[in-house]
């Protein structure tokens, strides 16, 4: 790469500017809790180094999921960082009690080739406000230097590989700043998804080694009173049937990628279809449940699911499309997630009853 | 609204692809006085903007959300008259915010080809006022209104411009487990299932409404305190519904008043989706009061809709699989009274009716009433008693019938007798956004915007 002299020269000064500033604590992760919110990513000083690479700064620990949210083959890095003193408090079953000051950040991001680099498209932050948590999506710019606050940003076209290498191109929609709350409010509060006990309950290679997440946030002091992780709780790998049957596979990918809105108190709930991994009822889950504001997304189809028949169930059908209307989830995909499409069919398939259309 | 204006000029400038191009070629050669000033009296930035390129709709589409996130509590969104495009759902979270317009035809947004979303707009907020603006072609929803309370909807269209089509959206003006609705004064066409559904709401009232070409014109789902009056709904394939269903977190809907509307010609072709609970409905059908209770309907008139100007059933109507134990099917505690009725009944429109119909020769009755009747409310003959009954009694010429569904069809019986009685009247809602409720009063009606 070329440099030219006067860019080195910059870049030398700009080296010891932040080696003074670090020096007086200046380069820590920056905390905002109240708005207005940096328009740039960079300003919350969350990474360091090329800011593509995405090199955690000092705190700032990487994380990932048993079974994430398919949003179009994207490719994920997770983050949480908390204030100096702080910690999580253990929950088994719902999302860690975070503290005042968190921020968990999301990168979503494409390989353009098989082993090509990761374009960097936008890193959403969930923060969490003196007012409660607060969703920012920042935008990378094509030169991935910087990434901007863009609260209703338009879609971008992107041709990318998945992990099977197989291609893709699509306009991926980045969720405005409403969009946030339709997925991450509970009963109107916006709160995180992903860290849970079951979800964290993993290894992970961290840069010092593999390590249980559970054990690593304990150890960095980002989380007090978990158990052992041979007694938490474990979510099924959804593609890995090393880690559970089908059904339980089938069952937290439902509650991942649905669960969050077809809950009780959920954007979704209006259906009384719950798909969420604490249901425990057959007729919320959809099984010979007739659909209640589908309309013609259901396609002329009666039931959400008809055990044995994936063909059958709307619910295959609403995973399957990508009309606006008929598509489910709403948002966060335009591709058909054939792979998830595959193991909700395999597990209805697997289901035994009917359901009956006749007057009692 | 600056902002919207200046957005107008620029796009001016990428608007030579148009159809419209010798139209606009002129306004260029007018340009720098359209954007400088409007000195000359004619603000030349609304025309442009009804020709911008798809790259302008875009923009449009961005600033109005930004617009809609940034807003601040009980700030009013304006929007200039003209139409706008729309390629993605909007949504708003925002409490005690109203979107305004110039007018329902003045102010239009257009939802056609839309890229994402399953609604129009999707609101999530409290107190919001949507007024004097259209909503046009959307991919699903109208104006989805979801836990919210105080929402109001006045002078608001919603259309599908294709008129009735199986791809239409389902629900035009949508407000779904809200408390306060006021929908006045509005406009809904080509719904694939409910042009104004409320459902799983209290408090409510849609007076001065005209729906069109919907398969249900206006839908009140397990909700209640409704008050449905002074609207007109005509060409759907059922004008007004009052439904109570299974399968829903909230049930039990009852008091429910329905007056003084014209409710006629309700003849269209049903073009629900057959899993919908509207596909249920005959085409033909007035006014159908299925499985709620405590259910009022006067001063209306109905006529000539095909099936049946009032139909009072219970859920097994339907003739679908209830599996919701906490579900009550049955109806009780009707009164209808003071209604007038006529021209219904003369070709009935499902095959069970059509059969009906064979039976007993046409027109069928006004009323049409299934007999079925909650077992645990029988009195010792067999009938409901006390404030349960159903009463129908001083509309006019209006005839009835009771078909005995639960006899199978055997005895229908077309005497009144047995429900020769009233109750007290229900109470008028009280909303904070109106005060109490008038019977009469109707000013700005919607029938006369067309």
């Amino acid at each position: 790469m070329m440099i030219s002299r006067k860019a080195a020269c910059t870049a030398l000064g700009l080296a010891a500017t932040l080696m003074l500033a670090s020096c007086q604590g200046r380069r820590n992760v920056q905390e905002h809790l109240a708005p207005p919110f940096p328009g740039r990513l960079s300003a919350w000083r969350l990474f360091t180094g090329r800011p593509a690479e995405l090199h955690p700064n000092a705190g700032v620990v990487p994380y990932d999921l048993n079974t994430p949210l398919f949003s179009d083959y994207a490719d994920k890095f997770r983050f949480v960082w908390m204030p100096p003193g702080t910690f999580a408090a253990y929950r088994p079953d719902d999302v860690f009690d975070f503290p005042i000051g968190t921020i968990l950040s999301k990168t979503f991001a494409f390989r353009t080739e098989p082993n090509g680099h990761e374009r960097l498209i936008e890193t959403r932050l969930l923060v969490h406000t003196r007012s409660g948590w607060v969703g920012l999506p920042y935008v990378w710019n094509r030169d991935q230097t910087e990434a901007t606050l863009d609260v209703a940003a338009d879609p971008v076209p992107v041709r990318f590989v998945d992990a099977a290498d197989h291609e893709h191109s699509t306009n991926y929609i980045i969720p405005n700043s409403n969009q946030c709350k339709e997925c991450h409010a509970l009963h109107k509060v916006m709160g995180p998804l992903g860290p849970k006990a079951r979800n964290l309950n993993k290894s992970f290679a961290y840069s010092t080694g593999s390590s249980n997440e559970l054990v690593h946030w304990a150890a960095a002091g980002y989380l007090k009173g978990s158990p052992d992780p041979a007694t938490a709780p474990r979510a099924a790998v959804w593609n890995d049937p090393s880690t559970g049957p089908l059904d339980s596979r089938a069952r937290v990918y439902l509650d991942v990628n649905c669960g969050s809105c077809h809950r009780p108190g959920g954007a979704a709930a209006t259906s009384a279809l719950y798909l969420d991994l604490a249901n425990n009822s057959d007729e919320n889950l959809g099984v010979c449940k007739t659909p209640v504001a589908a309309g013609h997304a259901s396609g002329n189809l009666l039931f959400d699911i008809v055990p044995g028949r994936p063909e059958e169930s709307i619910l295959v059908r609403r995973m399957e499309s990508t009309a606006p209307k008929v598509m489910m989830p709403e948002i966060a995909r335009t591709l058909p997630h054939e792979e998830g499409i595959e193991l909700v069919s395999a597990w209805i398939a697997s289901l035994q009853g009917a359901c009956t259309a006749a007057r009692p | 609204m600056k902002r919207v204006k200046n957005r107008g000029c620029s796009a001016r400038r990428r608007s030579l692809s148009s159809p419209s191009a010798l139209a606009i070629v002129v306004l260029i050669l007018l340009g720098s006085t359209a954007c400088g000033n409007h000195a000359g009296g004619f603000d030349f930035s609304s025309m442009f903007r009804r020709h911008k390129t798809s790259a302008g709709d875009s923009e449009f589409t961005k600033h109005l959300q930004e617009r809609l996130i940034l807003a601040a509590p009980g700030s009013v969104i304006d929007l200039p008259e003209g139409r706008f495009h729309v390629d993605r759902v909007l949504s708003l979270t925002v409490d005690n915010v109203t979107l305004r317009g110039k007018g329902m035809d003045k102010t239009v947004l257009s939802f056609k080809g839309q890229t994402s979303g399953s609604a129009g707009l999707l609101v999530t907020a409290n107190g919001f006022t949507a007024e004097d603006i259209g909503f046009e072609d959307m991919a699903g929803d109208g104006v989805k209104v979801n836990g919210a309370t105080d929402v109001t909807f006045r002078r608001v269209r919603a259309e599908w411009t294709a008129g009735p089509k199986s791809g239409n959206g389902g629900y035009g003006l949508y407000p779904v487990q809200c408390q306060n609705v006021l929908i006045e004064d509005s406009v809904v066409k080509g719904a694939a299932d409910a042009g104004i559904y409320v459902g799983q709401s209290r408090q409510i009232v849609v007076r001065r409404n005209r729906v069109e070409q919907n398969v249900a014109g206006i839908e009140i789902e397990n909700s209640q305190h409704a008050d449905v009056y002074e609207n007109t709904a005509t060409g759907n394939t059922g004008g007004i519904l009052v439904f109570n269903i299974p399968d829903l977190p909230v049930k039990d809907g009852r008091y429910a008043r329905v007056f003084q509307n014209q409710i006629y010609a309700n003849n269209a072709d049903n073009f629900g989706s057959a899993a919908s609970m509207v596909s249920k409905v005959p085409p033909g059908t007035g006014l159908m009061v299925m499985a709620t209770k405590q259910i009022e309907v006067f001063g209306n008139t109905i006529k000539d809709n095909r099936t049946g100007n009032l139909m009072l059933v219970s859920f097994y109507a339907t003739e679908v699989a209830i599996h919701d134990a906490a579900y009550d099917p049955y109806e009780s505690g009707i009164y209808v009274h003071d209604n007038q009725m006529s021209g219904g009944g003369t070709d009935p429109g499902t095959l069970k009716v059509k059969a009906l119909a064979l039976a007993l020769g046409r027109p069928l009755p006004d009323v049409l009433y299934d007999g079925v009747v909650d077992p645990k409310m029988k009195d010792a003959s067999g009938n409901l008693a006390g404030d349960d009954r159903i009463c129908i009694q001083n509309n006019g010429s209006a005839t009835f019938l009771n078909f005995d569904a639960t006899g199978n069809y055997r005895h229908p019986d077309r005497s009144l007798a047995s429900h020769a009685c009233s109750f007290a009247p229900l109470e008028a809602v009280n909303l904070p956004q109106t005060g109490p409720a008038q019977a009469s009063g109707a000013s700005a009606s919607a029938n006369g915007n067309e």
